[in-house]
């Protein structure tokens, strides 16, 4: 990949700046009279917060070591929900209003319930949500939880969330959606006009402030992205895996000349892939779309549906080669990594595989990144 | 020098519970040979469900198979060697790792049995954690494809159970009969699976019962015996040879044992419960606690993964009581079945320790208890889940407790010279000394 011409004003820089300054942006938000909900997990139905104009902001770590978590979660569960909780207990997230997670791994299911022991916020909700997504059973079941959770929603800011309000929560969702898989289209381009990086602060900021304006936004790079050139892209990488936000990792992989062209992040294409279909049955609409999209690890069984997707992309994004990375522990991940390698390298894209702490070893990592590069450019001379 | 305070005798039941594990050993290994079908699953399966295909079908469940391979020390190493050449992390559940292994190596636990590791027909799990449903996913990979069938039952605890998460639990069970008669082609029998639910009913009832009678000074029952016991249940808990065993034959012979003042351990002295499975491997570390006269009088794991327990009128906790209905349907025995287990103790920690750490504290409590010892078992994710926050609510109910890390199935990372020493500090720390050098 060649650096980015020179623009004016980064075009990414708002996304990125809204990532690096998530709570100014969070309490700025608040002090316009609206509820923050800090949620845990993408499975969390984004469209019922917005319809009750409360803004959602997913609940990351920083990326930091600490020492605040050890007495809550035993050390084998995964350096992200132990990062996350750190947040919490110091205090970063004070300006939360509620918190709330929809049933995935147990990894994160710990910092909720650690979250909801000690952090003391107004209103906590554990969504109950189906595992078994390849059930027909699924999506009545969420279904029924969903309007559980509306009428819990309700009862905590004292108003009816009306059908109106759901297609308005639905709309904004499916319009970030929408935009950011355009943005995602321009990268299968032979010269995309989009780093890794540069999707990665885009896809994570639009988990942490307010979709509207992140729209707007949104609108306006795909405007801008219609004549951007950023030159040869390298080697065209896919990264796959479990939450992902290391930023520093991508740019460094980046530096060395490759470019992540897609990925299967649940801070990626998992997150926004799939729009809510309206029907005349909102909740059951919304059900569906969270029980059809494509699914975290833990949720993909007992089909390994994954494994037809990513092969998919790789062919839609022209991949060569396969970062998988996970966080380190990560259980569900680690349970289908090896049959992704596999299926990856039947079909000719070079992997390799790394294991995410709190902190990235960037030296380390720069090693072995480039010796996995160096192999597919020697393939290409051969 | 010992002292003896208690009168002490060995289970006259053990030699069956013996004979009744290696008979299920056997019968899986020798299904086929009869004409018969064998499937494999978790030990919290449904197993009343395939029951119906017939009287000629037996399961291999995964956790007790892992267990049994973890206390062969040397195949749990060549297992889990195995696995990790093919790519699986090491930090993976260790009942799941040592269960592949066999697959891999084709090797049976039981090799006076079979030889080589029997494969299933089909596969039959349930989900609640996250290693479930995916253990047979991988099972079935590396088999060479088998039919799987799973069942989430992870629809929150038991107190917040509506109609609607019935019914999810409940339609998957009626989408699984059908799957299972397309994939055996076998027609099936609902009254058998109403027996055997009616059997489950009585196991789960029985274990519980067994477990409360261990409230009495002295202990009747040690875990480390009841290891041993509590595997039944494990196997098959829907079972009549499950069923009879605990009803008929350890029941009474515990609660005679209670009658006559028959202690587990004769020197009693401390109690204390633990929690999570033990490092299989090195189960003498019970033996070890018996030095300082200190019994454990089992665990919220031994108690519940198969026992079921509810509330009683006079405050206590006691065995759920066997439910008085007269089931005459399939959708009736699904339903009895599914709202049965999800009332399971076990599976309450998985939305919320704060429910653990409340069972928890009754146990310690209504045991009377010195002491928690807790396993933080780097083997079993799903049941280390919350376990720290157990450790600081059962500290502040006031009841002192001893950490201490390992794995149920892989001895690697287990340190017993360190676990010894740790056990003699929290015994000095409780004002025990040794009866017994």
């Amino acid at each position: 990949m060649v650096t980015v011409q020179m623009e004016e004003k980064g075009i990414f820089d708002q996304f990125k700046d809204w990532y690096t300054n998530r709570h100014e942006y969070a309490k700025a938000w608040k002090e316009k009279g609206g509820k923050v909900m800090g949620y845990f997990c993408t499975y969390v139905p984004e469209e019922i917060l917005y319809a009750a104009n409360i803004l959602p902001v997913r609940i990351l770590g920083s990326h930091e070591p600490q020492d605040v978590t050890e007495p809550h979660i035993f050390a084998m569960f995964c350096p992200f929900c132990r990062d996350c909780l750190a947040q919490g207990l110091k205090g970063r997230y004070d300006y939360l209003d509620g918190i709330m997670i929809a049933q995935s791994c147990l990894h994160i299911r710990q910092t909720y319930t650690s979250w909801d022991l000690h952090i003391p916020t107004d209103y906590s909700y554990y969504l109950p949500h189906p595992m078994h997504v390849q059930s027909p059973q699924a999506t009545p079941y969420l279904r029924e939880e969903l309007i559980q959770f509306k009428k819990s929603v309700e009862d905590w800011i004292d108003k009816p969330i009306t059908n109106y309000d759901l297609k308005r929560g639905i709309e904004i969702m499916n319009a970030n959606r929408r935009l950011m898989n355009q943005v995602y289209e321009l990268r299968k381009k032979r010269n995309p006009p989009v780093t890794g990086l540069e999707a990665m602060y885009m896809v994570v900021s639009s988990q942490m402030t307010d979709k509207h304006e992140h729209n707007r936004e949104l609108e306006s790079l795909l405007q801008k992205l219609s004549t951007r050139d950023i030159g040869d892209p390298g080697e065209r990488l896919m990264i796959i895996g479990s939450e992902d936000d290391d930023t520093e990792f991508l740019a460094m992989v980046e530096d060395l000349g490759a470019t992540f062209v897609t990925d299967d992040h649940c801070t990626g294409t998992r997150y926004f892939q799939e729009e809510v279909n309206p029907s005349e049955d909102l909740l059951n609409a919304i059900a569906e779309r969270y029980v059809k999209r494509v699914p975290c690890p833990s949720k993909d069984w007992p089909k390994r549906t994954r494994l037809d997707h990513i092969i998919r992309m790789s062919k839609e994004y022209d991949v060569q080669g396969a970062i998988l990375i996970q966080q380190k522990f990560c259980d569900p991940h680690e349970l289908d990594t090896p049959a992704i390698k596999e299926e990856l390298e039947k079909n000719g894209i070079a992997t390799l595989f790394l294991e995410f702490d709190v902190t990235v070893p960037i030296g380390q990592f720069k090693t072995r990144v480039e010796a996995f590069l160096e192999i597919m450019r020697e393939e290409d001379l051969f | 020098m010992s002292t003896t305070k208690y009168p002490s005798e060995r289970l006259k039941s053990w030699g069956k519970a013996k004979t009744l594990r290696e008979n299920y050993y056997r019968d899986f290994a020798e299904a086929h040979d009869k004409g018969g079908i064998r499937w494999a699953g978790g030990a919290w399966s449904f197993d009343a469900i395939p029951a119906g295909l017939g009287e000629d079908v037996w399961c291999l469940t995964g956790e007790p198979y892992g267990a049994t391979v973890a206390f062969n020390k040397e195949l749990a190493l060549e297992c889990q060697e195995a696995i990790e050449t093919k790519g699986f992390a090491r930090d993976l559940c260790s009942y799941m790792r040592n269960y592949w292994g066999s697959i891999i190596l084709n090797k049976y636990a039981w090799p006076q049995y079979s030889e080589e590791f029997p494969k299933p027909d089909f596969m039959w799990q349930d989900h609640i954690c996250c290693s479930h449903a995916k253990w047979y996913q991988v099972a079935s990979d590396l088999e060479g494809g088998i039919p799987t069938f799973s069942i989430d039952v992870s629809v929150g605890p038991y107190e917040e159970l509506t109609e609607s998460r019935l019914n999810y639990i409940v339609g998957q069970m009626h989408d699984g009969i059908k799957w299972l008669e397309k994939t055996t082609s076998r027609d099936y029998n609902d009254e058998l699976l109403i027996k055997a639910v009616q059997n489950e009913f009585r196991t789960c009832h029985y274990w519980a019962a067994i477990c409360e009678l261990n409230k009495t000074i002295p202990a009747p029952l040690d875990e480390k015996s009841m290891y041993a016991l509590y595997v039944l249940g494990t196997l098959r808990k829907s079972s009549q040879w499950t069923a009879d065993y605990y009803e008929k034959e350890l029941y009474p012979e515990i609660k005679d044992r209670v009658k006559r003042g028959i202690a587990a351990v004769e020197n009693e002295q401390c109690r204390i419960m633990t929690d999570t499975q033990p490092p299989w491997a090195f189960l003498k570390v019970f033996r070890y606690l018996e030095k300082y006269g200190c019994v454990s009088i089992g665990s919220l794991y031994t108690f519940s993964l198969i026992g079921l327990w509810e509330d009683k009128e006079d405050g206590t906790w006691g065995p759920r009581s066997i439910p008085e209905i007269e089931i005459t349907n399939r959708d009736e025995a699904l339903r009895a079945l599914a709202e049965w287990n999800l009332s399971k103790p076990e599976w309450q920690h998985f939305y919320h320790p704060k429910l653990k750490s409340e069972m928890m504290i009754r146990i310690a409590r209504e045991w009377k208890l010195d002491g928690v010892l807790l396993h933080f078992n780097r083997g079993c994710e799903g049941l280390s889940l919350g376990i720290a926050e157990n450790r600081l609510a059962i500290q502040k109910a006031g009841f002192p407790v001893m950490p201490f890390e390992g794995n149920m199935g892989d001895e690697r990372e287990f340190d017993l010279t360190r676990t010894m020493a740790r056990i003699d500090a929290f015994m000095e720390s409780l004002g025990m000394k040794k009866l017994v050098d």
